[in-house]
């Protein structure tokens, strides 16, 4: 398929030698607006890839800071088209740093999975991560997001054996996300060494870069996790940086500069790992 | 308007990818997938061997009671002055509902497959109870997940699952209903995949479970029709059943459906009525969507954001349907139709009155819809109910409902 964002991310990183720093917030946490400013700010803090998040009413793949940070951005009113919207808007001033939807399905296929994919890819999509769509139903979104130039990232978690493992490869393009723990967001944290085994175990079988999320909480993680791998995700840990700063839910004027010192801290761990 | 094909059989779903038509299939994290792979593979291998078969009836019939009574309803069949009622009575089973055939399969796959620990959903408290009763005869640890709103209002069934071993789980999140406790359920399997079965209580969820738990209730349309011809020598007319995710009504209607002679009705809860929102009639007003697992009817936003529904019925409270009823309302085999809260309260009390039967609020949804039915129907003709549950968990719910102090 044609050459994304990501891919030419993870070209350049390669180049710096350099591991990815991947952020996860949700779209409209805690209102569309302080949403829109975090993520418009987080390249300059050393952010490579922005996961946007897709509230949804049920998330089940998801610990408590993320099905909080989901019911805060729906009660103010996020939808699909808003967060779709939100990328448009980030990508006026930024034409290179990848973001990456993730959610869950049900939201893409009540708006309608063609329009869905036409919509993003001219909003400034690079790739979707959909938590309830396993390689068995590849057909419905997986196969018409590739023609349409958007990558389909695929999760490998530790259930994932050398069985199944071609099964979630195929298909996958951008980076392979592995899950460093069998369960939910922001519970338990990994052990680094095993991750970085998983991590090597699935870099025999492709070529893509491989990054790993689920339970990274600071800079010193955020170190540990990228010795091992091509990068980094932090999602349940910046939510709860911006849980904690809201005021009876409302953004607060700590709200966004709180969200970059985690993220800055982040970085520095990251980079420590590659330096 | 396409008139859909009619299929050759409507008992031969799902295929192999789970899926009826567009509905059911597999949606799920990936970290559940092989779970679910070698789910089937194991039911596979069970459905195939003669040992499982014979297991489980012996446990039908020496624990549970099976086979449950067809019962012709005498003095209702006179008071409504029609079709004449028969109910099928698996409210007498051990644990006081249906939910117990479908847990005694599926406790002795969990025992087959070398799992540990099992887990659970519940609405009502009726699978709960029955999960408990079952981890507590086959020594497993049992969690079950319940929605706080539920735990409330069925305090007899927390009781006596707690009695039996179990360790409930209120679970906070949304209206703390049926869906919340289901995400929760999801949420525990996704973090002890080693060791852990999910019984899942409804013909819902990911391939291959509405398949199996349909298969595990078929043994009450099965009965039906033996005792059908026993009683009057032909098979009924109609058949009423209540539906929340639809775990009694497909095992009743499953043996049934290529019989198209038989006029086959699910009950929704109507709740407070469906110009509301609050109410659980997914198939009558919702929407295909993909929840839990597997695609099917379900209420819901613009937005696809999952709306809460409502019912004075526990186990009838959860937006959304097992697939295969999604697919039987789409090919038309099966008619759905809503209850409201205040008809399923006549109902229950009626029932109560002239046959000594204290029904289940989900059941007293069934023969609301009877006390609709019958009156128009020839006196010759027969209605099979499902009487799937007992009250006894409901008379705080219904006591209150109704202004009386106990």
């Amino acid at each position: 398929m044609i050459e994304t964002r990501i891919d030419r991310r993870f070209v350049l990183l390669k180049e710096q030698g350099r591991t990815a720093l991947v952020t996860f917030v949700i779209a409209g946490d805690p209102d569309m607006d302080t949403s829109l400013e975090i993520i418009k700010g987080l390249p300059g803090q050393g952010v490579d890839v922005i996961e946007l998040g897709m509230p949804f009413s049920d998330p089940m793949a998801d610990g408590p800071d993320i099905q909080l940070a989901g019911k805060r951005a729906l009660d103010a009113g996020q939808t699909l088209v808003k967060t779709l919207r939100m990328v448009r808007e980030f990508r006026k001033d930024d034409a290179d740093t990848p973001i990456v939807l993730m959610g869950y399905y049900n939201p893409i296929y009540i708006y309608g999975n063609d329009k869905f994919l036409t919509d993003a890819k001219s909003a400034g999509v690079d790739g979707l991560i959909i938590v309830d769509l396993p390689p068995e139903a590849d057909e419905e979104l997986c196969i018409p997001a590739m023609k349409q130039g958007i990558n389909f990232i695929r999760l490998a978690t530790p259930t994932t054996d050398s069985e199944r493992l071609p099964v979630v490869l195929n298909n996958t393009s951008g980076f392979v996300y592995y899950v460093s723990i069998a369960g939910i967001t922001g519970t338990s944290t990994p052990d680094p060494e095993k991750v970085a085994n998983a991590v090597s175990h699935i870099k025999n079988k492709t070529e893509l870069p491989v990054v790993v999320g689920f339970g990274v909480k600071n800079g010193e993680h955020a170190e540990a996790i990228a010795r091992g791998s091509d990068g980094v995700v932090v999602g349940s840990a910046i939510v709860s940086v911006i849980e904690a700063s809201l005021d009876n839910g409302k953004a607060t004027d700590k709200t966004i500069s709180s969200v970059y010192k985690l993220v800055s801290e982040l970085s520095a761990g990251v980079n420590r790992a590659t330096a | 308007m396409n008139t859909p094909v009619e299929p050759n059989s409507y008992r031969t779903g799902p295929d192999e990818n789970g899926h009826f038509g567009i509905f059911g299939g597999r949606y799920v994290a990936e970290t559940l997938m092989p779970l679910i792979l070698e789910l089937e593979q194991a039911y596979e291998e069970a459905k195939n061997d003669p040992e499982f078969h014979a297991e489980l009836a012996n446990l039908h019939k020496h624990y549970t009671g099976r086979p449950s009574p067809l019962y012709f309803a005498e003095r209702l069949t006179k008071h409504l002055g029609g079709a004449k009622i028969y109910f099928k009575r698996d409210e007498l089973n051990h644990t006081g509902s249906h939910k117990i055939n479908n847990c005694l399969g599926q406790i002795l796959l969990a025992k087959r497959m070398g799992k540990t620990r099992i887990i659970a959903e519940t609405g009502a408290g009726q699978h709960g109870v029955a999960s408990a009763t079952v981890s507590a005869r086959f020594d497993f640890p049992c969690k079950v997940f319940m929605g706080k709103t539920d735990v409330e209002r069925q305090s007899p069934n927390v009781f006596r699952m707690k009695l039996l071993g179990a360790e409930i789980v209120s679970v906070t999140a949304g209206a703390g209903t049926l869906k919340d406790a289901m995400n929760e359920a999801l949420r525990d399997w996704v973090a002890n995949v080693h060791d852990t079965y999910y019984l899942i209580g409804t013909a819902a969820g990911p391939h291959p479970y509405p398949e199996l738990v349909r298969d595990f209730q078929s043994v009450i349309g099965n009965e039906v029709k033996e005792q059908m011809m026993e009683a009057e020598g032909r098979q009924p007319d109609m058949l009423v059943a209540c539906v929340g995710g639809g775990s009694n009504a497909i095992g009743l209607f499953h043996p049934f459906l290529d019989d198209t002679n038989v006029q086959i009705v699910g009950v929704e809860a109507g709740g407070k009525g469906l110009d509301s929102y609050e109410h659980c009639a997914s198939l009558t007003v919702g929407s295909p969507g993909v929840l839990h697992g597997n695609r099917t009817y379900l209420l819901q936003d613009t937005d696809g954001q999952i709306l809460e529904g409502h019912s004075i019925s526990a186990g009838l409270d959860y937006p959304g349907i097992g697939p295969e009823h999604s697919w039987l309302k789409e090919n038309n085999r099966v008619e759905y139709v809503p209850a409201m809260d205040d008809e399923a309260l006549e109902a229950f009390q009626m029932l109560s009155r002239f046959e000594g039967i204290i029904p289940a609020l989900e059941p007293s949804h069934a023969f609301a819809e009877v006390i609709k039915r019958a009156p128009k129907m020839d006196k010759d003709q027969i209605i099979v109910m499902n009487l799937c549950g007992r009250g006894d968990k409901d008379v705080f719910t219904v006591s209150k409902a109704l202004g009386v102090e106990i």
